[in-house]
This record gives structure tokens, C-alpha cells and sequence, in this order.
């Protein structure tokens, strides 16, 4: 498998997935979808600003933020019934969320295939997860001010 | 030794009452020897999160489907998954999942294919149970490993393949697939990603019953008398006839077999597993886009 280049928190997750025998990588997933944080109040009291990502096989809204240092802090909102899409939610929170908008708009696009879930979940499901981070990238880019020279 | 069935009034007016139990019903018998009980989800890490208490896992994705070759397991992967589970040919194997057991019916019809005698399906499904606040538990049941036959796989009496579609246009099939799936909007269900089908419609003559029609808000079928006044009274089915039903992969179908076949009756219903993906990807077959049959 060719692999790309990760950041670094990224990268650890991707090498405890990889560490996973098997069927241990779902309670890994699991873990994740635990860890994914509640929503804070302006976004639970306001759902209308979450951005939904229809390519997930179930409801996940998400709001990406870049804050006056150029970091950016991630929301998502998946029911408890939905542990799988939670999972990659709570991996793409745990790997990206604090980091500067550079290193978000770095994070390559395919990076879901080197976690090794391939087998355990479909594709589509793996799509989802993409498909999350395409749409945190895009939002990023939107609230960043033009630059100059690029 | 098979376990009673389940003697709930609302089942008595199906076509065959004992390939359904209620919740209720499983509560009871949880502990009985001869019982196994399986969990089947769409969202494969459901299971995880917490199952009825003893209850294994059958993974639709990784189990049920041979890894290379777009079919299902052979009799000795089947024996070797059912074996692993703990179950034997006489077990009374009851399933259950989310979403309106859409997959625990897909699963159901896998095991159907290998004949395993005592298949049962929980009405209302895993949301049934979580709703009436039941108990779950992580805990993984280690059940002895057993040796369960291997049994060839019976493709012929409830499964079609293209070819035996091609051969049945002009009588009466079902499209169980969204509406907008159907006449050929959509290449995918809503709120789905695409999954590589090239042409959008459905099968000439095909009717168009979405498979969740029948099920009710709690996610338990509909009463023998609402699913007759949709598929005998709007769908117009008869009897005897011949059915095939379709979706994108077969799952959902499957749902609509177990309907028709087990709760309504019909004798000659087949599964079409190819269903979209295939048809909607296969050379000169031919396609009918929009609302009309």
C-alpha cells in the first residue's frame, strides 16, 4: 500500500489501528465513537449551523471553526445508534481538532484507507469518512481571508 | 430441539406465525438450551456498543459474503461461521437489527439459502428491544464450537440470478428500492453515496413498493391486513404468482421476500441479489426510466 503523509496525531492513530489484530480494530472504533465530545451549547441549541455530510449511511452534521489563530476547533453531531460514523467522527476529532487550518488543508484526503478498516467495513462506510473531512476542508477554506499570493 | 413458538394473536393471521417471536417472547426464552440468538446490523459496530444478553454477531459485510467472488459463502464457509458461532442445524437461530431488521432479514435469507431449519426473526427488531428498555450487555458469549454440516447452497428456489430475471419480464416483480431510485433520479438511495451504477431506472414491468412500507413506526411488520392491502390491493399480486423483488445488493429485498413469502404467503418468491448494481451495469439489458412500470 503506498501511504501518505500524515500529521503527527493522525499518524498515531493510524499506527494503533494498524497495531490492531483483526476484529480488535471495531473496539478501537468504538473507543473513538465514546471519545467523540457532545456538542457545546451554541451548536446543540442551533443545529442550523452544522453542515450535514450525506455521503455517511447515517445523520452526521459537522462545523468546522478557524479561530483568530488559525486553528481549528471541530463539532460533530452523530446519534448513539450510529457507533461507525461516531467512530470516524471521533478519529477525525481526536487527529485534527486544535490544529492550524494548514495542517487540516494538508491532511490528504485518502488518509481513511491506511487505518486498515478496509475489511471490517464497507467502503462506503470509509467513504463517509472522507467525505467528513472534504467538507471540514472546504469550510476552513471558506472562512479563511484571501491571501495574497495564494 | 426446537423451542416453542411464539403464540402472539397479532402473529396467528400470518402465513407462518412461528418464523416470528416478540420481545417478550425472547426474554423468556433467553436461557433455554437449543437457543442461539444473532445480531445483524447495518452499522457493523452496533453489536459492540451492546446486544441482547447472549446474542453473537453475524457481520453482513465480512461473513455472509465471500471476500473475492460477488456471491455468498459456500456450504463449508457457511459450516465454519455457523460452527465459530456455537450453533448446530438444531438450533433455533432468532435474529434481530437495526433498522427495521432490515439486515437481520438479509441475514435470514442467507440461511435460508443453506436450509438451516429453525430460522426466526424478533419483531421490532433491535429498536424494539432497546425502546422497551430491555438489558444489553458487551459481554461476548464464548459458546462452544460445534460442528455444523456442511450443506450445499440452494440457489434455486429463492434466489434469482439475470439471466432468470431477463427470462421473467412481464410478470410480476417488485422494485423495493426509494421512489426516486426507481424511475432513475437517483443511482443511490437518499442520503447514500453512490455505488456505481451506470444507468438509473428500473426493470421493465417492475413495481415500485419502497420495503420499509412495510413496517410500522416501531419498526414491528404491519399487520397481515395492511401488508395484503398494499401488495394484493395497490400492487395487485395473486396468489400463485411467480415474484421476483429487487433493491441496489439484495438486502433490502430481502426484507420484502421474508414479507411476502413467510407473513403473506406467496409460494414462488425469489430474492434478485444482483438487483441495481448489476442490472443497472449490465450490457443490453433493457431499462425503463421514470414512474411507470
Amino acid at each position: 500500500m503506498t501511504s501518505v503523509t500524515l500529521g503527527p496525531r493522525l499518524q498515531e492513530i493510524a499506527d494503533d489501528f494498524a497495531a490492531m489484530p483483526g476484529r480488535e480494530k471495531l473496539q478501537l472504533l468504538l473507543e473513538f465513537s465514546r471519545e467523540l465530545p457532545p456538542l457545546p451549547e451554541r451548536y446543540a441549541e442551533h443545529r442550523d449551523l452544522l453542515e450535514q455530510v450525506p455521503e455517511c449511511q447515517s445523520p452526521l452534521f459537522l462545523a468546522a471553526e478557524v479561530s483568530g489563530d488559525d486553528t481549528v476547533h471541530l463539532f460533530f453531531e452523530a446519534p448513539p445508534e450510529a457507533p461507525t460514523t461516531r467512530g470516524f467522527a471521533g478519529i477525525l476529532h481526536a487527529g485534527l481538532d486544535g490544529l492550524p487550518a494548514d495542517e487540516i488543508l494538508d491532511t490528504p484526503g485518502e488518509f481513511s484507507s491506511q487505518l486498515g478498516l478496509q475489511e471490517l467495513v464497507s467502503p462506503l462506510r470509509l467513504r463517509g469518512m472522507a467525505a467528513m473531512l472534504a467538507r471540514i476542508k472546504r469550510q476552513v477554506r471558506e472562512q479563511r481571508p484571501a491571501r495574497p499570493g495564494g | 430441539m426446537a423451542l416453542p413458538y411464539d403464540s402472539a394473536p397479532k402473529f396467528a393471521d400470518y402465513a407462518r406465525p412461528e418464523m416470528l417471536v416478540t420481545t417478550e417472547w425472547l426474554a423468556e426464552h433467553l436461557d433455554d438450551p437449543g437457543l442461539v440468538v444473532a445480531e445483524s446490523d447495518e452499522d457493523v459496530l452496533l453489536y459492540e456498543t451492546g446486544h441482547i444478553p447472549g446474542a453473537v454477531k453475524l457481520d453482513w459485510h465480512t461473513e455472509l459474503n465471500d471476500p473475492l467472488t460477488r456471491d455468498y459463502v459456500d456450504g463449508a464457509g457457511f459450516a465454519r461461521l455457523m460452527s465459530d458461532r456455537g450453533i448446530t442445524r438444531d438450533t433455533t437461530l432468532v435474529l434481530y437489527g437495526d433498522r427495521n431488521n432490515w439486515w437481520a432479514a438479509y441475514a435470514l435469507w442467507v440461511c435460508t439459502l443453506f436450509g438451516h431449519p429453525d430460522l426466526r426473526l424478533v419483531d421490532g427488531g433491535r429498536a424494539k428491544w432497546v425502546a422497551e428498555g430491555r438489558p444489553l450487555t458487551t459481554d461476548v458469549p464464548q459458546r462452544p464450537r460445534t460442528d455444523y454440516p456442511v450443506v450445499e447452497r440452494d440457489d434455486t428456489t429463492i434466489r434469482a440470478f439475470r439471466d432468470q430475471v431477463l427470462a421473467h419480464l412481464g410478470q410480476p416483480m417488485i422494485d423495493v428500492r426509494s421512489p426516486g431510485e426507481y424511475t432513475g433520479e437517483l443511482l443511490h438511495m437518499p442520503d447514500y453515496p453512490q455505488e456505481g451504477a451506470v444507468r438509473g431506472g428500473h426493470i421493465p414491468g417492475a413495481r415500485n413498493v419502497p420495503w420499509a412500507r412495510a413496517a410500522a413506526e416501531d419498526a414491528t411488520f404491519r399487520t397481515r391486513k395492511e401488508l395484503e392491502a398494499i401488495y394484493a390491493g395497490e400492487v395487485g399480486l395473486r396468489p400463485d404468482d411467480d415474484v421476483v423483488v429487487y433493491c441496489r445488493i439484495g438486502e433490502r429485498s430481502s426484507h420484502t421476500w421474508f414479507v411476502l413469502h413467510y407473513l403473506l404467503g406467496y409460494p414462488h418468491v425469489r430474492n434478485y441479489d444482483g438487483s441495481w448494481t448489476e442490472w443497472g451495469n449490465s450490457v443490453r439489458v433493457p431499462i425503463t426510466r421514470g414512474e411507470n412500470p
